[in-house]
């Protein structure tokens, strides 16, 4: 701190130039004022450093900011090392596969596609969404929601194994403490947020505040920016920690031998700590069971064939009905106001593009040569149909029909009230796929009304919401 | 350098990189408070309230009273025991779990749901409580293989070991 306080400086250089005319004697004044200013800073600081020591001697308010008010024998580095270590390999993943699930709505393509339009640089990724593999979106989003349901024990573990720094004492050591706090209310909060909100949207529990998309899109961008941050500050000390313990003797060590890590300058470690009532290995262990657990009852749904039936408490554990239309529905004729009436004899597909809209019926468009192929249903939701056997016009010769064989993108309208997904436009790639169909019949039979008759479109690596049922008109565009 | 470090109480590079990630946190928090930001406010902080001052402290407590609860009453037995707190731990956590992630449909509140899907909500409350009831025998199952062991003569289980539970 030499130089020390700021008055020190700046004050009495001004003053030496509007003083100049006093003559001699105005050196010498300087100097006497430069020093008592000079003694007051310094007698300033180190009030300032007397009452900081005071309040740190402070002893903690009684409770959770005692240090021995946390007893748990096993909490420690280690133990926190090792969740935070799957978490460290589990996080990325689920943001990596929630940024590709997010780009495979083409929401660069049209407004209509995009649920968040004000992403702004957040979407500096985006690109054209593939239609190979076939299965890219039933992976991508069954890994997404089945691996975030999986995690919720680590992160419950992780939370617990590292909740006396949440009554740490004091609360505020320096700036750069203050701001790590900050940082942590952004990870904790946003973590759990995230978890939150993609777990009560997939059981349709919508009581979070507004659009999903919205939510869990920005969330996680919150929740990564101070991710990115811990991992950057904490990457040493967990390293560390693991290689403070064997994870191979700890596994071995039973509840006489279990005994607490030496103490750390984090103060995970209990000062006085009770005695074991469980090992580390039982704790890793029965975590993992959590997830096991969670696994065998939530992964059915995104495999699909015997197992979807072992996903006992997953949304979509079992097949509606029985015949060729009996798969996963993402939302019933009945639910958006499909009536028969609506899809009935006086139905017709609109093909607009180059010249006169072309109006076909039903039957007109059974008359057409019929393309099959084999791809599954897979929703944003993560649970996810078998390849179902479609068969239908290819949006390539539609569009071939609508004189624009090259269209770079057509708008799909369903013939649903208007509401969310009711509309959508997909891409060249997407026309130009010889898989890629607007659907009349499924697995031999005619598509049930749930499913979206009289047609609907099916396209590889689509998003569910994005293979719009009841389709009444398509616009193909250069 | 050591004058900032002494005024900041860390490097510089610490401050670097939380200043760039704030900055993308505040890119992403405008976009976040874009639409009702007081809920979203409330939902974004409230979520690390309700888990560390609310469910940790709860489950906690929970566990606690059940350890003090059997300390008492294996004090009043003079036959050797065997720790059965992980018995009834173990379980217990396995069935909150599945409760804590699946209650919207365990508890019939997600609304749109048979509409939507087509499916009943009706089996997940009785699927959960058949988990749990299976769960729990498991485990009593378990507890009881222990407790013949220790209890045969010469059984294989060691001396009952350390533990609350076990003090004589």
């Amino acid at each position: 701190m030499a130089g020390g306080g700021r008055p020190s400086g700046p004050a009495p250089t001004g003053g030496s130039r509007r003083r100049s005319p006093e003559g001699a004697s105005a050196p010498k004044r300087l100097k006497r004022v430069a020093g008592a200013v000079a003694t007051a800073a310094a007698a300033g600081r180190a009030r300032t450093r007397a009452t900081a020591r005071a309040i740190g001697q402070l002893p903690p308010p009684p409770g959770p900011f005692r240090p021995g008010f946390w007893r748990s024998p096993i909490r420690g580095p280690w133990l926190t090392s090792v969740f935070g270590l799957v978490l460290l390999v589990g996080i990325p993943l689920l943001f990596l596969t929630g940024l590709l699930s997010y780009a495979a709505y083409n929401p660069d393509l049209s407004p209509l596609n995009d649920e968040t339009p004000d992403k702004g640089i957040l979407g500096f990724y985006l690109f054209s969404w593939p239609t190979h593999p076939y299965w890219l979106y039933r992976l991508l989003q069954g890994v997404h929601v089945t691996l975030g349901v999986v995690l919720v024990p680590v992160l419950l573990a992780k939370l617990w194994s590292v909740i006396p720094k949440l009554f740490e004492w004091l609360p505020v050591r320096s700036v750069a403490h203050s701001l790590e706090r900050l940082s942590l209310l952004m990870l904790v909060g946003g973590v759990i947020f995230e978890f939150v909100t993609g777990i009560l949207n997939i059981q349709l529990y919508y009581v979070f505040p507004g659009s999903f998309y919205r939510l869990h899109f920005y969330g996680a961008w919150v929740f990564i920016a101070a991710f990115v941050v811990h991992v950057c500050l904490r990457l040493g000390r967990m390293t560390r920690a693991l290689r403070s313990r064997s994870l191979s003797t700890e596994l071995r060590t039973d509840l006489a031998h279990t005994a607490p890590e030496p103490p750390d300058p984090d103060g995970l470690v209990a000062a006085a700590p009770a005695p074991p009532t469980m090992t580390r290995r039982g704790a890793l262990g029965m975590v993992g069971a959590g997830s096991l657990l969670l696994l065998v009852v939530t992964a059915g749904q995104s495999i699909g064939g015997w197992l979807r039936g072992t996903a006992l408490l997953a949304p979509h554990n079992r097949d509606p009905g029985s015949g060729p239309n009996a798969f996963q529905i993402n939302k019933t004729a009945a639910k958006v106001g499909i009536t028969p009436a609506l899809v009935g004899p006086s139905w017709r597909l609109e093909v607009h593009g180059r010249g006169a809209p072309r109006i076909l019926t039903r039957e007109q468009l059974l008359a057409m040569p019929q393309h099959a192929a084999a791809l599954p249903i897979a929703c944003v939701e993560g649970w996810s149909t078998e390849d179902q056997h479609w068969s239908g016009l290819r949006l390539a010769d539609l569009a071939a029909l609508a004189g624009m064989p090259d269209a770079a993108s057509v708008l799909v309208q369903s013939i649903q009230p208007p509401g969310p997904f009711t509309r959508v436009v997909l891409r060249g790639n997407q026309i130009r796929d010889p898989r890629a169909l607007l659907a009349l019949r499924v697995n031999g039979a005619a598509l049930s009304l749930d499913h979206g008759y009289p047609a609907r479109i099916i396209v590889p690596a689509n998003p569910g919401v994005n293979n719009t049922k009841w389709v009444h008109r398509l616009t193909f565009r250069a | 350098m050591a004058r900032f470090v002494r005024w900041y109480g860390s490097g510089p590079l610490h401050l670097l990189v939380l200043i760039a990630s704030f900055a993308l946190t505040g890119y992403a928090l405008v976009r976040l408070f874009a639409v009702q930001p007081w809920q979203v406010a409330i939902w974004l902080v409230g979520a690390a309230i309700l888990h560390d001052l609310i469910l940790l402290p709860l489950y906690s407590l929970a566990d606690l009273s059940a350890l003090s609860v059997l300390r008492h009453r294996s004090d009043a037995s003079d036959r050797p025991t065997v720790p059965w707190i992980n018995h009834l731990r173990v379980p217990a956590f396995l069935s909150g779990l599945l409760l804590l992630v699946w209650f919207p449909l365990i508890l019939r509140l997600a609304v749109p749901y048979p509409g939507d899907t087509g499916l009943s909500d009706s089996i997940y409350l009785g699927r959960w409580l058949a988990i749990t009831g299976v769960l729990f025998a498991a485990s009593a199952v378990a507890f009881a293989v222990r407790l013949r062991r220790v209890h045969r003569p010469g059984g294989d289980e060691s001396r009952p070991s350390a533990g609350p539970g076990t003090a004589p």
